[in-house]
């Protein structure tokens, strides 16, 4: 942490970045996210096990961009969320500085995209552990008691979009649920409509998806619906031998079509 | 009416619960699997929590349902026949079990929806409402009624209002004519005080409101609206778990010939909220939607509603995934 701190001084001190996104406690000790512009602001930061937020959903936002170039304290699922969103080119490489953190926490040495590259690629990159329980029992469901399941849990659902915002790679300016001419899905909560939008939500994100379960933190009902990217990460994985966030130059499972793919029916 | 005092025993409250259920639908908080205390029609007595500090969502379902239905239509060639909904069919319901801050923030939607123009689907369903409320005996850190000028044993909302007592038996105040209605007609399960305490929580005031409503009125342009709201990633959790949110967005829904008109709950957090048919949109970052929910709150509604738009029951900020603590933000912004 120490050496976090120092190293973000560092790089304000320095100019070489006019803001540090990374995590401080807030006064009632939840880990939030703070984003440091003063050297001496740094002393704030933070890194522990209560530091679970994505926070490369700030990374395209606005009002965080306009603050300058920026260094953003980066675990596995951040550091896999810039590759995806260097590939979507939402980022260029060049204008971010990673603080990695390493799975024991410790500060790691990320000159370039190749160093995150490579770290990434020699880490565990399936559904982390606490998630594969209830994603197998899931599965063991029939599709009945699986629908039945869903529908119970996405009757709850009060269209807050919480989800979606805290997602990196939810980054749309306009969504698709806010197109109203013509009007996609309902805007109203209702069971058929929340299962419209929890659908939609994950086949947007098949492929896309890193693992982080921002979605079902965020949600303030309590709806898993992480576990419905989760059950697509396993799908993408298992069909194409792709985990997402890989790579800068990832390409697009279900958008890429070659004249050598063993389907027949689009090309 | 003059408020009076009674004493109601653990065992009777369970006799109240069966005798307003035989006539009404009641609306009360239980716990559910997952230990989220959600509120629910028509639940068992023995299903009926008492302990809770707060529930995931406010009560506000009861008087402004996340879906409503407005009216339904039929296209016929040229024209559309209307057929409008019968407000009589809005049944007798007990809000049982609200704490104060809850109650409370029943007087605050009506400050918006029978401000100038009676709301009649909300009025209705008021006139149709009896609240039995619920003093708190324990709190947490994200509680701020105190600074709202509320506190755990605020009577503002309920027809009758519980507390408990040390031994755990509760003392009913009778607060309006539709509570004294209901011991009227079970004299039997209240009895007369005995002097015994109630047991209240003490709720750590935060900031001081008139300071902050004093403080917005210049603050318009303030460097904070920025700082303090960068983190903020823009769902409408906030506003949806809020009890005195009352923005809402009307829709129509048609399937062939056929459609309705309803009003469903929006947020002032969202970017499409403004968002103008030109393109332009008013508040086009985060910061200013930020700004907007504070200023509504805090300063618009004292200056037109004559009443605070906020009643301090912390779901904003324990819900928010951000951990946009609003209390935090306004004892600090007092002080700028």
């Amino acid at each position: 942490m120490n050496n976090l701190i120092s190293k973000a001084k560092e790089l304000l001190e320095g100019k070489a970045v006019h803001v540090v996104i990374g995590y401080e406690a807030g006064p009632t000790g939840v880990a939030r996210p703070a984003f440091i512009t003063d050297p001496s602001g740094a002393d704030m930061l933070i890194y522990d096990d209560r530091c679970v937020q994505n926070l490369a959903v700030y990374l395209t936002k606005p009002e965080v961009k306009s603050l300058g170039r920026m260094a953003i304290v980066a675990n596995l699922p951040v550091m896999r969320s810039i590759m995806m969103l260097i590939s979507e080119q939402q980022l260029f490489a060049e204008s971010i500085v990673v603080l990695g953190i390493s799975d024991k926490g410790d500060l790691l040495d990320i000159a370039d995209i190749q160093v995150m590259q490579a770290y990434i690629e020699k880490s565990d990159l399936s559904n982390p552990a606490r998630d594969r329980e209830p994603l197998t029992a899931l599965n063991k469901l029939s599709p009945g008691e699986r629908f039945s399941y869903w529908q119970k849990e996405l009757s709850r659902c009060i269209k807050c979009y919480a989800c979606r915002q805290a997602c990196p790679m939810c980054y749309c300016t306009r969504c698709t649920v806010e197109v109203n001419q013509p009007q996609w899905i309902p805007v109203q909560s209702n069971t058929l409509g929340n299962m419209e939008w929890h659908i939609l939500r994950a086949m947007h994100l098949a492929g896309r998806c890193i693992s982080c379960g921002e979605c079902g933190r965020s949600c303030p009902v309590g709806i898993p619906c992480h576990l419905l990217t989760m059950h697509l990460v396993d799908q993408v994985h298992d069909y194409f031998n792709i985990y997402a966030g890989t790579s800068d130059k990832m390409s697009s499972v279900l958008s890429t079509f070659e004249p050598n793919d063993k389907e027949s029916f689009i090309i | 009416m003059e408020a009076t005092r009674k004493l109601i025993r653990r065992q009777s409250l369970e006799k109240l619960y069966n005798a307003l259920s035989e006539t009404r639908k009641i609306y009360a908080p239980v716990m559910a699997e997952d230990k989220q205390i959600t509120y629910c029609y028509n639940p068992s007595f023995a299903e009926v929590t008492f302990d809770h500090i707060r529930s995931t969502m406010s009560p506000k379902n009861v008087l402004f349902p996340k879906v409503e239905n407005l009216f339904y239509y039929t296209n016929e060639k040229t024209e559309s026949v209307i057929s409008v909904l019968d407000l009589n069919k809005i049944p007798e319901v007990v809000l049982w079990g609200a704490h104060p801050c809850d109650a409370a923030a029943i007087d605050v939607l009506r400050s918006i929806f029978c401000w100038e123009i009676k709301d009649e689907f909300f009025a209705k369903r008021l006139e149709k409402l009896v609240v039995i409320g619920l003093s708190c005996h324990q709190s947490d850190e994200y509680c701020f009624c105190t600074s709202t000028g509320l506190a755990p044993d605020s009577k503002n909302g309920s027809d009758i209002l519980l507390s408990r007592l040390q031994g755990g038996d509760y003392q009913a105040e009778i607060l309006t004519e539709k509570g004294q209605s209901i011991v009227d007609s079970l004299p039997d399960l209240f009895e007369p005080v005995t002097g015994e305490q109630v047991v209240i929580t003490e709720v750590k005031q935060k900031f001081d409101h008139r300071k902050v409503t004093e403080k917005l009125a210049t603050s318009f342009e303030h460097p904070f609206w920025v700082s303090n709201s960068l983190r903020c990633i823009g769902c409408g959790a906030c506003a949806y778990l809020c009890p005195t949110c009352a923005c809402f967005d009307i829709q129509d829904e048609t399937a062939g010939r056929k459609g309705r008109r309803y009003r469903s709950w929006d947020s002032c957090g969202f970017g499409l909220f403004t968002l103008h048919t030109s393109g332009h949109n008013p508040r086009s970052v985060q910061s200013q939607r930020w700004r907007q929910r504070i200023m509504h709150k805090f300063s618009y509604m004292p200056e037109r509603n004559e009443s605070l738009g906020c009643v301090g029951c912390g779901r904003c900020s324990s819900g928010c995934p951000v951990d946009m603590n609003i209390a935090e933000q306004l004892a600090a912004l007092q002080n700028i």
